[in-house]
C-alpha cells in the first residue's frame, strides 16, 4: 500500500547517513587499508619468490579459492557489523527522536497508524538495512577479491587466477542470504527492548536500554555473596546477552556451534567451520522462538505506548 | 449529527492541576471559532483532547469518533497545527510535500505548490536551514493543502511576520474555508482573526466562560465613549470595564440596549481584544 511505501521511504530520508553513507565511508576506508596492506604483502612475496615452492598443484589451488571466498564474504561480514552499530542506534532512537523535537505531533496528524509507523522501522531494521548492507558488502568483497587477484597475479604467486575458478561466489551468497531470515527472528528480542525503551523513556534512551539490564543482572549476580543463595549466572547474562546483543550478526553462532569435524586445514576449509547452510539449525531450538515471541510482545507494546502516551 | 465537536463534563487533570475543569460546548459545522485565553488556561489541553492526543474524562465526539480510541478513523478527516515549528529537522520542502501527497488522500500538490510560490522555499531547501517563519510557512502550506472537515490551529502564525499573517488569515477564509469545514483557531493576535471568526470561545482557568457566536457578541456588548456630564449615570449602569482615552471613559456594557447606551455617548461595537481583557481581568492578580 501507499502509506507504507511512503513510511519506508521516510525513514530512508532520515536516516541516510547511517543507511547508505557509513557503509560506503567504512567501505572506502576499509579498501584503502586493503590496497596499502596489499602493496605491502607484494613486496613481501617479492623479497622471498625463491622460496615458494608448491608441492600440490590442486591444493595450491583450492587455497587459493578459500582465501577468494574469505575475502568475497569479509566485504559482507565488516558491512553487517557495521549495520549492526548502526541498527544498535537506529532502534534506540526509533521511536525517541521524533518526541524530543515534537516532529511526532507532526505525523500524529497525518492519516498514519502508530503501528504503520512502528512496522516501518521494524521493516528496516529487521530486513531492508540488513539486505542494503549485504548488496553494499557484496561490492566491497568484490573489491577486496579484485585486489587480492591482482595482488597475486602481480607479486607473481604461481597460478594465481585459480583465484577465479576455485572461489565459490554463488555459494557465498547463497549463506548469507540463507542465514538471513535466521538472523531476523534472532534479532528481534534485543529490537524489541531497544524500541520499547525509545518508545517508553522520557530522557535518555540509550541508558535505559542498556544501563537499566546491565545493572539488575549485577544486582542479580551479586547476592549470592550470601551463603546458601546459588545464582545461574550463566542463565541471567544469557537474558541480557539476548535482549542486547542479539542484533550482531552472528550472535546465533555459538548456539549451534559445534567443534569443526575433521581436520582444519587452511583457508580452504573456512567455509566448512563458517558453513551458515547449517544455520536454519537455529529453528530447531527453542530459545530463538521464545526470543522472537518476547521480541514481537515488546514491539506491540512499543505501538501501544506511542498511540496511547500523552504528548506535549 | 450536526456537530462537529461536541464535548461534555470534559476535564483533563495533570497531577494536582486541573488544566480543564469539567467543560461542555458543542461546535457546529460551517463554523470558525475562535479559541481565546490567557498562557495556561488550558487551550491546548482542550485541543490536545478533541485531537485524540490525549487521554481526558468526560464525553468528547469529534466528527462521530471518539477521538481517544478512534482516533485512526478521525485522523483521515482532520488536520491539525499543534505546535508550530515542528516539522522534522531533516526533511526538505520537496519531501514533505511528497511524503503528504503519498499518505494523505485529501491532499492537493498544486494547491500546496502555489502556496509555496509566494515563499522563498526551494524544494531542496531543509527545514534545518529555514528560519522559524518559514517553517511555519511550509506546515501552512502543507495544512491548507488538505480538504479536511476540521481544521485545528494552535498559534499557527506564531513568528510569521505581518504581511504573511495577514494573507494567511485571508487564504484561510476565502480559499479553504467553506460552509461543509470546520476550523478551531487560537491566538494571542486577536485582532488579526477578529474578522474571519464566526464563533468566540474564551477560556480561563480551565472553564468556559464565555461561548458567543460574533452576531451574539455585537448584540450583546457595547461599547460607549461617555461624556463627562453623562459618567454618574453611566456608572449606575454597571459596566463590566472602564477605561480612559484622551481624557473620556469608554465603558464596555453588557446586555443593555444599544438606544439606551447612545443617550450616554457614542456607541460602537466592542473590539474580541477589548472584550477579553475585561473578561480576563484579574487573571495573573
Amino acid at each position: 500500500m501507499n502509506t507504507m511505501k511512503m513510511l519506508v521511504k521516510r525513514e530512508y530520508w532520515e536516516n541516510r547517513g547511517g543507511f547508505f553513507w557509513a557503509p560506503i565511508i567504512v567501505s572506502g576506508i576499509a579498501l584503502l587499508f586493503s590496497l596499502i596492506a596489499s602493496i605491502a604483502g607484494a613486496m613481501l612475496v617479492n623479497e622471498h619468490r625463491s622460496d615458494i615452492k608448491i608441492q600440490d598443484a590442486a591444493e595450491h589451488a583450492a587455497q587459493l579459492g578459500g582465501v577468494g571466498d574469505f575475502a568475497l564474504a569479509s566485504g559482507v561480514l565488516l558491512m553487517m557489523a557495521v549495520a549492526a552499530f548502526v541498527l544498535f542506534f537506529y532502534a534506540i532512537g526509533s521511536l525517541y527522536d521524533d518526541r524530543r523535537d515534537r516532529s511526532i505531533l507532526f505525523w500524529k496528524s497525518m492519516p498514519i497508524t502508530d503501528a504503520q509507523m512502528v512496522g516501518s522501522k521494524v521493516a528496516w531494521a529487521l530486513l531492508l538495512a540488513p539486505l542494503l548492507s549485504l548488496g553494499i558488502g557484496l561490492i566491497l568483497g568484490l573489491a577486496f577479491w579484485t585486489v587480492l587477484l591482482v595482488n597475486a597475479a602481480v607479486s607473481g604467486i604461481p597460478g594465481a587466477t585459480d583465484m577465479i575458478a576455485y572461489s565459490h561466489p554463488f555459494r557465498v551468497v547463497a549463506t548469507l542470504l540463507a542465514a538471513l531470515p535466521v538472523q531476523m527472528l534472532w534479532a528481534l528480542p534485543t529490537l524489541g527492548w531497544l524500541m520499547l525503551c525509545s518508545a517508553w523513556a522520557r530522557r535518555l534512551p540509550f541508558l535505559w536500554a542498556t544501563a537499566l539490564p546491565i545493572l539488575t543482572g549485577a544486582m542479580i549476580s551479586f547476592t549470592d555473596i550470601f551463603s546458601g543463595v546459588a545464582i545461574a549466572h550463566d542463565k541471567v547474562w544469557y537474558v541480557i546477552y539476548r535482549g542486547l546483543a542479539s542484533m550482531a550478526p552472528g550472535s546465533w553462532i555459538p548456539t549451534i556451534a559445534k567443534e569443526p569435524d575433521g581436520a582444519f586445514n587452511g583457508p580452504k576449509d573456512l567455509t566448512n567451520l563458517v558453513d551458515i547452510t547449517s544455520s536454519w539449525q537455529v529453528f530447531g531450538h527453542a530459545d530463538v522462538w521464545i526470543g522472537a515471541l518476547i521480541g514481537i510482545a515488546m514491539i506491540v507494546l512499543s505501538v501501544r505506548l506511542r498511540r496511547y502516551r500523552d504528548e506535549g | 449529527m450536526s456537530a462537529v465537536v461536541s464535548a461534555r463534563n470534559l476535564s483533563k487533570r495533570f497531577d494536582s492541576t486541573i488544566a480543564v475543569d469539567n467543560v461542555s460546548f458543542e461546535i457546529p459545522a460551517g463554523r470558525i471559532v475562535g479559541l481565546i485565553g490567557p498562557n495556561g488556561s488550558g487551550k491546548t489541553t482542550a485541543l490536545k483532547a478533541i485531537l485524540g492526543l490525549s487521554s481526558y474524562e468526560g464525553q468528547l465526539n469529534v466528527l462521530g469518533f471518539d477521538p481517544h480510541t478512534q482516533r485512526d478513523e478521525l485522523m483521515k478527516e482532520v488536520c491539525f497545527i499543534a505546535d508550530v515549528a515542528v516539522l522534522p529537522r531533516w526533511i526538505s520542502v520537496g519531501e514533505a510535500i511528497d511524503f503528504v501527497a503519498g499518505v494523505h488522500p485529501k491532499f492537493n500538490r498544486k494547491k500546496c505548490e502555489e502556496y509555496l510560490s509566494h515563499t522563498k522555499l526551494k524544494p531542496n531547501t531543509k527545514v534545518k536551514h529555514m528560519s522559524k517563519g518559514m517553517v511555519v510557512q511550509l506546515h501552512l502550506a502543507l495544512v491548507m493543502a488538505i480538504d479536511a472537515k476540521l481544521l485545528v490551529l494552535d498559534e499557527p502564525t506564531l513568528g510569521l511576520d505581518i504581511l504573511y499573517r495577514k494573507q494567511f488569515y485571508q487564504n484561510l477564509l476565502e480559499d479553504y474555508f467553506d460552509e461543509n469545514k470546520t476550523i478551531i483557531v487560537t491566538t494571542h493576535q486577536v485582532e488579526e482573526i477578529e474578522h474571519i471568526l464566526t464563533d468566540l470561545m474564551f477560556i480561563r482557568d480551565g472553564k468556559i466562560v464565555l461561548t458567543s457566536s460574533m452576531d451574539e457578541v455585537a448584540e450583546r456588548f457595547v461599547e460607549v465613549m461617555v461624556s463627562q456630564d453623562q459618567y454618574a449615570a453611566a456608572k449606575s449602569m454597571n459596566p463590566i470595564d472602564e477605561r480612559q482615552v484622551f481624557g473620556k471613559s469608554v465603558m464596555l456594557f453588557d446586555g443593555v440596549a444599544r438606544n439606551e447606551l447612545s443617550r450616554l455617548g457614542e456607541t460602537r461595537n466592542v473590539g474580541i481584544a477589548d472584550l477579553f481583557v475585561a473578561t480576563m481581568k484579574g487573571t495573573y492578580a
